[in-house]
């Protein structure tokens, strides 16, 4: 019945391009991957056909009208221009109508709102432009940007055909893990200014509001990998700051989530040991180039007016104090964020080497990861 | 008895002054409503060049001509430009031209504050295109202008919170004079419940903007003192909270779509009746609602909200309220077909542009009501399905009725009648590219295109294609309009006073064009 | 049939244009100063200047249009519902900012301080935060501060404003009594408890600034504190200045007892004026 209902659903979604569609893309919500979503979509499509069905007797009447009762078929005008009992009649069954919708409305409304009893909770923070995924209690603390292929063909001008990437602006680097059939608990918030976070599969979007934190979650019923969008305009790239999640069987995000902890744990280490300035400057370049590069540009050269050049800046070629305060705490009120929980002692130091001794800076000093360290 | 006195009796007795400083200091309500409708296309040009910027860089996958910030720039100015600088003005124009005529009167009440309401736009739209050319570009943070991100603006920032400012000033002396033209000036035995329609929906659109436009300045005030004078309305790390920007901008926001439609409801009820030879159906129950539309919409604004995380009595509440407009505006509706019903209908370019409007507007409130019920909304929110109703209600509501209004009355303002071959070409060539350019933008949101992207992935690609097709036709055929009403300026068929065999209204038993002074009589009403 | 009064219609105005150029000046002057640009403060001066020229111009054309009889009674309501229309513009400008206040002290601090739905705010955000009104916020933005009191200054403002309304009201029916001097007493005291009124908030402001380190930038409890009395002041300020012309052209003798639209504007502009400080006494500084 359900399958059906869909099939009709989207037959009359198709009429109305006839023949342009192709089975490969959506027309329609999709039925996603939970049982809010379900509800949602049973929604949708109710008052979808409520629309479609009024909609056929308002303009079922209006056209009627208009081939009956023009002057060159002879159509003499009448002229009553009153009747109460019209007016009644259409005012009380559209009201009907309207609390026919409002009751499943509400009933899938308050089953959303009740975030209690998760098994696990995962705090999700939006940055310009990646997302942060803190799982409480495990400790596991990962960022979640576009990934290198897209990223490359999104440049203005890169011509890179995006329909030969996969994925073209939904894959990331990391995406979230969650296990399936769990009640995850999701905290949003955000760190600069208004995220979305919105996973269609799931069934519904929420808003990250820097400083305060919004509760939601989700219960996948099968396991794979889901795509989605940051869905609140946040800035120059927030077409770029997709969302995955990988819904794993219990067993394999077991494993998934040991190996998180064993990698944390091997970065902690890492940071001790001084680098050798090449390898500092190659480290910095990938940093730069997937943190920076947004705002500052490939060569440094900024958007004048919006993001300051780093070639020839007074910051990156002046005392290294300020260059590592900077990158670290950011400037408030800007949007130069504060570096420090984004990124590994290891790669701010190499970020900042690379600044001054690259990008046609030449200041000759280095930071070592564990001065960064010293100052956190 | 020639009532209206004249300062200048020596030279113009009754005409304008001549040259440019004829339309900078006219004071006559004809005038000013000629430089607004003017100012408004001009206005609807630049907003439209910039969706067609949008259109051209979501032709296809990947970015081809633009900066993602430049494309945010276009988004949040074409949005602006569009409904502050096109249809406010142009609706503004539209009852500048008409009000006075519509109730018998010789001008509008206030002539110098009008005469003032139109003359901030020109400087307030120089200001706010002027953005472009500064550090940082113009405003990119979305029309909504939500802090924080709008505070991370560069130099122009400032420049377009003041734009705002005196757009408001503009708005609310406009609608001061609306009012008090319609309070003090009708002509004997003009009763509120003879006025015809149009003036009617003005007269409650007039009370909206003065309730909602000082909102909209007090929002902008505070995210002037924020970004500039430390203070942390909208921070979190002061006590404040960015959502309360959301609350206070839609408390103006929603009525203020009411604003942009309210007016168009009241030509499209001029205009089927006029051509339906018959009665408006429901007078007075047309009232009723457009009293009962623009009550409710002071107390709906956070449907614009529902993903913020309100409380769950909240989002009820707001769902409710929002659902309950479907009963007024369903009358409305309800009415004009009924209006229609048995008539003895001709199908001009008003009267298409007209039944335009119904057909495509009443979709555009469907998909509002889908919007409005609040867990489907979770769905739906920023996406483009939000985009095709906008459009749907604005571009083939709004602007369609402007359109209407153009053709309707263009004969007894030049007294020249366009040419009806072209109106027709020019209202098929609209309502098929505009359907192009709006429909599939559903399927786009529905299957999970957000907006305010310039970039999507490879799904997206067919229907966006169509969409930017379907807008540069549309756009095309608006540079046509603008050459039909240029014609019809220039000369053309002299028209009648009647101009519409089924037309009534005081309006029609003026001259074509009218005399510079309207009513210097006091006309007889029936 | 003819209508029953002339209606004037002013013909050339140019003094919209000339405000309109001024206003630009004015706030495009502004906006760039606080871009930083150092010319910015001459267009904001010049502006200002030729917004002040544009008024004494346009009132005075007014003035002498109606000292020469040409308004009769239509325009009498025009103007009349006009100020009335404005004022309430005024009214829900102010609104906003109250509701501002109202919003914060019943939905954002709450939620900061982890009341309801806001307890994950308060764990992972803002630990320790509690809901205390006056409030600079969970980061104690502006350092620490003092609350300013209801029962100094602000409750002597209370009195002033009060009494001033008074005074006005008693000039009106010296006006329409026709006794000149009741008028002109009534006036100028209105106008003298206006600007004391505004001494005593600056007063006020300083002793804010300087001892009590309570500031625009102390969170959201200096924020709404300054704006609401900040644009309440400026309003007080314009409204005596209306008074004080009004004043001056009670001595000019420009009002009769049927015929004085102008004074009564200003008049209910300063009953506006007082009823909102009514309501910034009891909701900023008292509750
Ligand atoms: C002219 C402008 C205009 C008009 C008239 C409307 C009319 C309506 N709008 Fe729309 N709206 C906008 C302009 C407008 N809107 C804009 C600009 C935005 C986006 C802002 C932004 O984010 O940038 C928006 C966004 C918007 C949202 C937020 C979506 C989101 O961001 O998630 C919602 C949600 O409730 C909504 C609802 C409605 C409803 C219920 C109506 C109703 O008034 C419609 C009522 C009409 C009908 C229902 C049709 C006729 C009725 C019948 C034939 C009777 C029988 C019908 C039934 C019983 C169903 N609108
Ligand atoms: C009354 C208001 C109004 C009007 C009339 C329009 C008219 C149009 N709008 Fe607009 N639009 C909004 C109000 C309006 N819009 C709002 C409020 C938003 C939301 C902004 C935000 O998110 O903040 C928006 C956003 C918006 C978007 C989404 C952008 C995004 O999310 O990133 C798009 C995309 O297609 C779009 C397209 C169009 C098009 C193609 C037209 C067409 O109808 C325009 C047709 C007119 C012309 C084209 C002008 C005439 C032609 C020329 C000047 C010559 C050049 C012509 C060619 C080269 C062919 N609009
Ligand atoms: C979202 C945009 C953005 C990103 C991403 C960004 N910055 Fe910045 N950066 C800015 C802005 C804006 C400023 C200017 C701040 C100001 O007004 O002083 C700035 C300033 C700087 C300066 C000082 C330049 C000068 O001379 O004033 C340095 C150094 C710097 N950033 C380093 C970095 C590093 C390192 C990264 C990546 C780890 C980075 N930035 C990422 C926006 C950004
Ligand atoms: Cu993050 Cu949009
Ligand atoms: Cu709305």
């Amino acid at each position: 019945m359900k399958k059906l209902k869909q099939l009709l659903a989207s037959g009359a979604l198709l009429t109305f391009v006839s023949g342009l569609t192709h089975a490969d893309y959506g027309l329609n919500m999709p039925v996603g991957v939970t049982e809010t979503s379900r509800q949602v979509y049973d929604l949708h499509m109710l008052i979808l056909w409520v629309c479609v069905a009024i909609g056929v007797v308002v303009f079922g009447a209006m056209v009627y009208s208009m081939i009956y009762h023009r002057k060159s078929q002879g159509a003499v005008a009448s002229q009553f221009h009153e009747s109460m009992t019209a007016e009644l009649v259409w005012t009380v069954i559209p009201f009907i109508i309207l609390i026919v919708m409002a009751i499943p409305a509400t009933k899938v409304l308050i089953d959303m709102h009740d975030s209690s009893e998760a098994d696990m909770t995962v705090k999700v923070t939006g940055y310009q432009w990646k997302w942060r995924y803190e799982y409480i209690d495990e400790g596991v603390d990962f960022f979640s940007s576009l990934d290198a292929a897209s990223n490359e063909a999104r440049q203005l001008g890169s011509d890179i055909d995006p329909a030969t990437v996969e994925n073209y602006l939904l894959d990331v680097d990391h995406p979230l893990v969650i296990p399936v059939g769990k009640k995850v608990r999701i905290l949003l918030t955000a760190a600069d200014v208004i995220h979305a976070w919105w996973v269609p599969d799931f069934g519904w979007k929420k808003d990250a509001v820097p400083g305060f934190i919004n509760e939601a979650w989700v219960i996948v019923d099968e396991p794979g990998i889901y795509r989605g969008q940051c869905a609140e305009l946040c800035g120059r790239d927030h077409g770029f700051m997709p969302i995955v999640v990988e819904v794993k069987s219990e067993e394999d995000y077991a494993v998934w989530l040991t190996a998180q902890k064993d990698t944390a744990a091997a970065a902690k280490l890492a940071a001790i040991e001084d680098l050798d300035p090449r390898e500092l400057k190659m480290k910095g370049k990938k940093v730069y180039r997937s943190t920076c590069v947004a705002c500052h540009q490939k060569k440094g050269e900024g958007v004048p007016g919006v993001f300051p050049a780093i070639k020839g800046s007074v910051v990156a070629t002046g005392n290294i104090d300020k260059h590592i305060n900077l990158v670290m705490n950011g400037k408030a009120g800007t949007t130069m964020a504060a570096y420090k929980d984004q990124l590994s002692d290891v790669e701010l130091a190499a970020v900042i080497t690379y600044q001054r001794n690259s990008l046609g800076n030449k200041v000759g000093d280095v930071v070592q990861p564990k001065e960064i360290a010293a100052l956190r | 008895m020639a009532t209206v006195i004249d300062t200048h009796d020596d030279h113009h007795d009754h005409g304008p002054a001549s040259g440019l400083m004829r339309w900078v200091t006219t004071t006559n309500h004809k005038d000013i409503g000629t430089l607004y409708l003017l100012f408004s296309l001009i206005m609807f040009m630049v907003g439209g060049a910039m969706a067609m910027v949008i259109r051209l860089e979501l032709f296809q996958p990947g970015l081809q001509f633009v900066d993602p910030s430049f494309f945010n720039q276009m988004t949040t100015v074409h949005a602006l430009v569009m409904i502050f600088g096109a249809v406010m003005p142009a609706f503004v124009g539209l009852a500048n031209w008409m009000l006075p005529i519509m109730v018998g009167g010789p001008d509008m009440a206030l002539p110098r504050m009008n005469n003032w309401s139109f003359w901030i736009l020109p400087f307030a739209f120089a200001m706010l295109l002027g953005t472009f050319f500064m550090d940082g570009g113009a405003p990119a943070g979305g029309w909504t202008i939500y802090p924080p991100l709008v505070l991370q603006g560069g130099d122009g920032f400032p420049f377009m919170i003041f734009a705002i400012h005196m757009m408001g000033i503009s708005s609310v002396m406009g609608a001061i004079n609306v009012i008090v033209t319609i309070l003090n000036m009708r002509a004997p035995g003009m009763t509120l419940m003879k006025m015809p329609l149009f003036v009617w929906t003005w007269f409650i659109t007039a009370y909206l903007l003065i309730a909602v436009m000082p909102v909209l300045a007090g929002a902008v005030t505070m995210l002037l003192t924020d970004k500039f004078f430390a203070t942390t309305f909208f921070n979190a790390a002061g006590g404040g909270d960015p959502v309360l920007f959301q609350h206070i901008f839609w408390f103006f926001g929603h009525p203020e779509v009411y604003i942009l439609i309210l007016p168009a409801f009241g030509i499209v009820s001029q205009i089927i009746p006029t051509f339906a030879r018959k009665p408006l159906f429901g007078y007075s129950s047309m009232v009723y609602a457009t009293s009962s539309i623009a009550f409710l919409s002071f107390i709906v604004w956070a449907h614009h909200m529902f993903t913020v995380g309100m409380p769950l009595q909240g989002e009820l509440f707001f769902m409710y309220a929002t659902m309950l407009i479907a009963v007024p505006t369903g009358v409305k509706v309800f009415n004009w077909i009924s209006t229609m019903w048995k008539g003895s209908m001709t199908f001009e370019t008003p009267m298409l542009f007209a039944i335009g409007f119904v057909i495509m507007f009443t979709i555009g409130g469907f998909s509002g009501l889908m919007l409005a019920i609040a867990p489907a909304d979770f769905q739906y929110h920023d996406t483009y399905f939000v985009v095709a109703h906008f459009h749907y209600v604005l571009v083939t509501g709004a602007i369609y009725a402007i359109m209407a209004s153009v053709y309707y009355w263009i004969p007894k303002w030049t007294g020249h009648m366009y040419s009806e071959k072209m109106g027709q070409w020019h209202f098929w060539i609209s309502t098929v590219s505009v359907n192009v350019l709006f429909f599939p933008q559903h399927f786009l949101g529905l299957a999970g295109m957000p907006r305010r992207i310039p970039d999507y992935s490879v799904q997206f690609a067919e229907f966006n294609m169509w969409s930017s097709i379907g807008g540069f036709v549309f756009g095309l055929s608006q540079v046509f309009f603008c050459y039909i009403v240029y014609k019809t300026i220039k000369g053309g068929e002299k028209a009648t006073d009647q101009v519409w065999e089924g037309a009534e209204g005081l309006e029609w038993t003026l001259s074509s064009p009218p005399p510079y002074h309207s009513f210097t009589e006091a006309p007889e009403v029936k | 049939m003819s209508l029953e009064h002339a209606y004037y219609i002013p013909h050339d105005a140019k003094w919209p244009i000339v405000g309109s150029i001024g206003l630009t000046l004015l706030l495009g002057g502004f906006a760039a100063q606080l871009n930083g640009s150092s010319a910015a403060g001459m267009a904001m001066l010049v502006g200002f200047l030729v917004l002040v020229y544009m008024m004494f111009g346009w009132f005075g054309e007014v003035i002498d249009e109606s000292e020469a009889g040409t308004y009769t009674k239509l325009e009498d309501v025009s103007f009349r519902m006009g100020m009335a229309w404005f004022i309430f513009s005024e009214v829900m400008f102010f609104a906003v900012f109250f509701g501002a206040l109202y919003y914060i002290r019943i939905f954002s601090l709450p939620w900061l301080s982890g009341e309801g739905a806001g307890v994950a705010t308060q764990e992972f955000l803002w630990k320790g935060f509690e809901n205390v009104w006056p409030s600079n916020g969970p980061a104690s933005v502006g350092g620490e501060y003092e609350k300013m009191g209801p029962w100094g200054l602000p409750a002597i403002n209370t009195l002033i404003l009060l009494t001033s309304g008074v005074t006005v009201t008693w000039a009106h029916w010296g006006l329409v009594a026709n006794k000149r001097k009741q008028l002109i007493m009534g006036l100028a005291a209105t106008v003298l408890l206006g600007f004391i009124f505004v001494g005593l908030q600056a007063l006020e402001y300083s002793h804010g600034y300087n001892e009590l380190n309570l500031t625009l930038g102390s969170g959201v409890y200096g924020s709404t504190f300054y704006m609401l009395t900040g644009f309440h002041g400026f309003h007080v300020t314009v409204g005596a200045i209306m008074l004080t012309v009004m004043l001056y052209r009670s001595m000019k003798g420009h009002f009769t007892p049927e015929n004085h639209f102008a004074f009564e504007a200003a008049a209910w502009y300063w009953h506006f004026v007082d009823v909102v400080w009514l309501g910034l006494f009891i909701f900023v500084y008292w509750l």
